[in-house]
């Protein structure tokens, strides 16, 4: 009898969970039921891990518990207070090597980019970024059921289906939003699992100086309810005002296509889309954005997409529930006039 | 003397890629290639601080003999030398593979010239995997900063850099020792109009190529297919949502078209947080 073990990492700041680990577990969890019968019948134990890096974050993986962890490592040190690439990616790699996960799922955000490279070039193995589909299926030739890694691939116009035959973990990247959050359950039990910190302050190699923190509200895109969204159909970088007069009138906030970051009109933390961010927003208004597929593929996952375009043959029109061909500058003007009076008729 | 060594990507304009609406078919015909957007920020970067401290900036790539033009275009933007390596065997080359090949490579250049500063950019737009660059540091067991967008200080003297790293919540101040990787965002540096000197030099510049046969002796089966462990498994196209309804405004006026879209949005029951329950 052995374990196959489903592996998340567990990402947080400064005692913040990142939401995508929640997502991912719910992910692993969903992934381990896929094997079920095949490890049953073979007298295999299945298990969701986690895996946990920081200082004083015991509480956390409680928390991880609760959200789908069978078990959680834990390597708690001041040496982790904030992530390093060096020393989180050679820790995680000796626990790789320790307990041989078979599949290791690490949000794509910018900390776990980072490290999802560094740990799958460390323990030799693949890593498929990005994945918008995960399963474990049947591969002819492959003895037990391997991770099918679905992801976009050429700006969004092919679907490619990733496998790793032999190496192990087969690893894969999944960004925030691309999978649902699992239900909180209290009542779960599991166990923590302290791991010995094996490196030191001088392996890290990088001393963090400072840290200056976002004077201004942080763009919270990935987890917004709201996004109204401006393109190059704009003509210029002053329509974002009135992009940002509708977002703040529904409580949203405002992203943009490609182009527009591109050109310079406003910041890549308000961009949507492939090269971007995913989003799946409850209501996503696309104003002037023609509907480039590296664009879709970051925001088809809304519950409801309005598209303004003035060309009524504008591929946005094919992901939105409703699309409205017109001069933007004369609909949102009038979009703000009928949210303002809704609001006055029911105050 | 500083030595910056910056690997750099060709890749497709994927803002350029279609579908063929008739065939369904991915259009590759015109699709304009490019010097990947980031290795250009991250190059002018090195360019930067070679003016600033005196040295060279060494370009390597790894790809097909048609990356001889991008490798030009870094000659025009500032480097001094450039170096493809290119061979079949190389030929669909997943991440590991991919930074397996560069390693080497730049494993090899080092011992010809001690490197100071290697520069990659954050990603390549074809892929957006960002991968390599850390696939990379791991392999040559060194420091790395990625999301760089701010080179503060190099200190030759004290071996040590001071750089700005961009994370989705804040922007850390890193010290590192050198040598040092980092993977770079676009503020990390303008890219600059051409010198014409660098300009007349790059368009007669003949990159040298590396190939399996050498100087580097590459293991087979660390490169390309057989030292990818990912192989596609299956391609297909994506699954369209079924298309939603068209209003014209130059049919049913303005204030009529959104009306509807509104209704919509709120029998939908989306507006709810702003408007309350739905109707």
């Amino acid at each position: 009898m052995s374990t196959r073990r489903f592996w998340v990492f567990i990402e947080q700041e400064e005692g913040h969970i990142h939401p995508v680990s929640w997502e991912l577990l719910g992910v692993a969890n969903k992934l381990a039921a896929d094997v079920r019968d095949e490890a049953t019948a073979e007298g295999d134990e299945v298990v969701v891990e986690g895996v946990l890096l920081g200082e004083g974050v015991e509480s956390l993986a409680q928390e991880a518990i609760y959200h789908g962890a069978n078990r959680i490592y834990l390597l708690d040190g001041p040496v982790f207070k904030y992530y390093r690439t060096r020393p989180y990616s050679k820790s995680i790699a000796k626990l790789v090597k320790k307990y041989e996960p078979e599949v290791f799922l690490i949000g794509a955000t910018t900390l776990g980019r980072d490290l999802a490279g560094a740990i799958a070039t460390a323990s030799h193995t693949g890593l498929t970024a990005d994945c918008t589909q995960l399963e474990m299926g049947e591969v002819k030739g492959a003895k037990h059921k391997l991770l099918l890694a679905t992801r976009p691939a050429f700006g969004g116009n092919i679907m490619a289906t990733i496998v790793c035959r032999k190496h192990r973990p087969q690893m894969a990247s999944v960004r925030p939003r691309v999978f649902p959050m699992p239900e909180r359950n209290p009542a779960a039990q599991g166990d923590i699992i302290r791991e010995p910190v094996m490196v030191t302050e001088d392996d890290a190699m990088a001393t963090i100086l400072e840290i200056i923190r976002n004077e201004g509200e942080n763009v919270n895109l990935e987890y917004a309810d709201i996004i109204v969204s401006g393109g190059r159909g704009m003509g210029s970088p002053d329509g974002f005002a009135l992009i940002k007069e509708l977002a703040d009138e529904l409580g949203g906030v405002v992203g943009a296509s490609r182009p527009c970051v591109d050109a310079g009109w406003i910041g890549y933390e308000h961009q949507v889309g492939q090269s971007g961010k995913t989003v799946r927003p409850k209501l996503y208004i696309a104003a002037g954005i023609s509907g480039a597929l590296q664009h879709k593929v970051g925001m088809q996952g809304s519950d409801f997409i309005i598209a303004i375009n003035n060309d009524p043959n504008a591929p946005i029109f094919e992901v939105a529930d409703v699309g409205i061909i017109g001069d933007l500058y004369e609909v949102i003007p009038e979009m703000l006039k009928q949210i303002r009076a809704k609001k006055e008729a029911q105050a | 003397m500083f030595h910056a060594l910056v690997a750099v990507k060709q890749v497709p304009d994927t803002t350029n890629i279609r579908i063929d609406p008739e065939t369904g078919n991915l259009v590759r015909e015109g699709v304009p290639a490019i010097f990947n957007p980031y290795d250009a920020h991250a190059l002018a970067a090195a360019v930067e601080w070679k003016r600033k401290l005196g040295g060279k900036v060494t370009v390597v790539s790894m790809g097909p003999p048609s990356f001889i033009v991008t490798l030009r275009e870094a000659i025009e933007m500032g480097a001094d030398e450039a170096y493809l390596v290119s061979d079949r065997k190389f030929a669909g080359a997943d991440t590991l593979a991919t930074s397996y090949v560069l390693a080497e490579t730049i494993r090899r250049l080092n011992e010809q010239d001690p490197v100071d500063m290697i520069f990659f950019g954050k990603q390549a737009i074809d892929g957006d995997t960002a991968q390599v660059g850390p696939g990379v540091a791991t392999r040559l067991d060194l420091p790395i900063l990625t999301y760089a967008v701010k080179i503060r200080d190099i200190d030759l003297e004290a071996r040590k850099a001071i750089v700005e790293r961009k994370t989705e919540r804040w922007v850390e101040v890193v010290e590192l020792p050198l040598p040092v990787m980092l993977t770079c965002d676009k503020e990390i540096a303008e890219i600059p109009f051409a010198p014409l000197p660098d300009l007349i030099r790059s368009l007669k510049y003949d990159p040298e190529v590396w190939t399996m046969a050498g100087p580097v002796e590459f293991d087979r089966g660390q490169v390309g297919v057989r030292g990818s462990p990912t192989i596609v498994y299956k391609m297909g196209t994506p699954e369209l949502p079924e298309p939603g309804e068209k209003i014209n405004t130059r049919e049913v006026g303005v204030e009529a078209a959104v009306r509807e879209a509104l209704a919509k949005a709120e029998s939908a029951g989306v507006l709810s947080a702003v408007l309350g329950g739905a109707k």
